[in-house]
């Protein structure tokens, strides 16, 4: 039985830098490979639907004949299905985190048009 | 002597999870507890009919986000017992990593929650500083630091390389070496031993007549650990269950603390003796037939039970968590205690409401 068991704990974080980053006087550490964020590359997209197939909470909706695929953010989970299943690779993770939101809303990626 | 009821939850400053509890006292002295829940209660067993058996593994990992890993893994277990699937030996020693990294991460969460119900603010935040250092091992090994994602029917999603494994087992060290210095002071401290010791006891019969699972039943003398049955690398790497007698919280506060440094022993096997292959088994068709799975959760055994009938959506789901099976034992101990003692109780059976009511 002891009464100062916290004190030999309490003394050494008296001396030491905070275990908590002082952030954003610092930059945050960020973990490679964490399903922050999801990120859509419409490069090499061919609107195959496949994504949109395999998302478990329908997030993703691909609309083929107007080229346009829509992350609702609210409902991605970041699980990375689309990432491992689309065969052109146009989704990836940054490990950065979503954006504040005001409204239930809809993120449309409209394919541009090539120039003639 | 007259009686007052107080309502006690679902929220309170040192309630963790949102169960209700009228408190029938009579001058400090608890006389009657009176639950109530159902705060929490999504239907997720009823979702099964929407969500077919691939991707009900997401939703499988999000009854609970202590415990996450591990309701995730069990339910591929069910349905790989019912497809009958060979999963490789690579995932199965992935997954035993995990599921005991989710054990410290949910022990240290505990006893930052035990510590702050005693009102010893210092220590819960230590305690969770470490569990910080947990996270950060998760999240760059899965990709998530509560929901980790990497189960999947067949296998696992992600891999863990020999270099990562490496610096996996350095953190490790110095993580043991933390966990040391704050168990020292749950296990030693005059003013912990006096608000844990002696309070809500559970005699052996009482603890095993009741249904108590887990740590609950273990710091009553029963030895029962789920691990034991041999799932995942369990079957190559043995575990004593972690076994005190006295039954009262400063002995469920123990087996925790002693169980924190187990799950490290059993990762630095794991990491050391994993063999090489591929992670993963494609999996083809639609289950069919009955189970039932049982694996070792932090709060105790949880069992899956899975009905299918050769179509893409199962036909039942049904879930008994260790919460569940832990409640009656808490309803039997908390009469006769002190109003202050409550939330002692209340934390010392672990409890999950998410889990109990999915």
């Amino acid at each position: 039985m002891s009464y100062f068991s916290m004190s030999k704990l309490a003394f050494k974080w008296v001396f030491s830098k905070p275990a908590t980053t002082s952030y954003p006087f610092l930059p945050r550490i960020e973990m490679e490979g964490t399903r922050g964020w999801l990120v859509f590359n419409d490069d090499n997209c061919v609107y195959c639907n496949v994504c949109a197939k395999k998302c478990p909470t329908g997030a993703l909706q691909v609309i083929r004949a107007e080229k346009t695929l829509t992350i609702d953010r609210l409902s991605c989970i970041t699980c990375g299905c689309c990432v491992e299943i689309c065969p052109k690779n146009s989704f990836e993770f940054s490990s950065g985190h979503g954006t504040p939101q005001t409204a239930k809303g809809r993120e449309t990626y409209q394919k541009k048009e090539d120039n003639p | 002597m007259s009686r007052t009821v107080i309502p006690f939850g679902p929220q309170h400053p040192v309630l963790p999870e949102p169960i209700h509890l009228d408190l029938v006292v009579e001058d400090e002295k608890v006389i009657e507890a009176r639950p109530s829940i159902g705060f929490i209660h999504r239907g997720l067993e009823k979702l099964v009919e929407k969500k077919d058996y691939v991707e009900f593994v997401y939703v499988a990992e999000r009854v609970c986000g202590i415990c996450s890993f591990i309701h995730g893994q069990t339910y591929c277990q069910a349905i790989e017992t019912l497809m009958d699937v060979k999963v490789p030996p690579r995932a199965l020693y992935l997954r035993t990593v995990w599921g005991e990294l989710s054990r410290i991460h949910s022990h240290l969460l505990w006893l930052g929650l035990m510590a702050d119900s005693m009102g010893f603010e210092s220590l819960f935040m230590h305690s969770w500083r470490v569990r910080e250092k947990i996270l950060n091992i998760i999240e760059a090994t899965t990709g998530g630091r509560v929901i980790f994602g990497s189960c999947k029917i067949g296998g696992v999603r992600r891999d863990i390389e020999a270099d990562a494994i490496t610096g996996i087992l350095k953190q490790i060290d110095e993580i043991e070496k933390d966990m040391r210095d704050i168990t020292k002071v749950f296990m030693n401290d005059h003013s912990v031993k006096a608000r844990l010791c002696g309070v809500g006891l559970l005699t052996k019969q009482e603890a095993y007549d009741f249904g108590c699972v887990g740590p609950m039943l273990r710091a009553s003398g029963v030895s029962q650990d789920m691990r034991r049955l041999g799932y995942a690398a369990f079957s190559d790497i043995s575990v004593e269950p972690v076994v005190r007698t006295e039954g009262d919280c400063y002995a469920r506060c123990a087996v925790r603390c002693e169980e924190l440094f187990q799950s490290v022993r059993i990762i630095r096997t794991a990491l050391d003796e994993i063999p090489g292959g591929e992670i993963a088994v494609k999996v083809t068709g639609n289950p069919s037939g009955e189970t039932l799975a049982r694996t070792e959760q932090p709060r105790g055994e949880v069992v899956y039970h899975i009905k299918a009938n050769a179509t893409k959506n199962l036909q039942r789901f049904r879930v008994r968590t260790p919460t569940f099976a832990n409640l009656p034992a808490m309803l039997k101990v908390l009469p006769g205690c002190d109003l202050a003692d409550v939330p002692v109780i209340v934390l010392t059976i672990d409890p999950c409401i998410s889990c109990t009511e999915r």
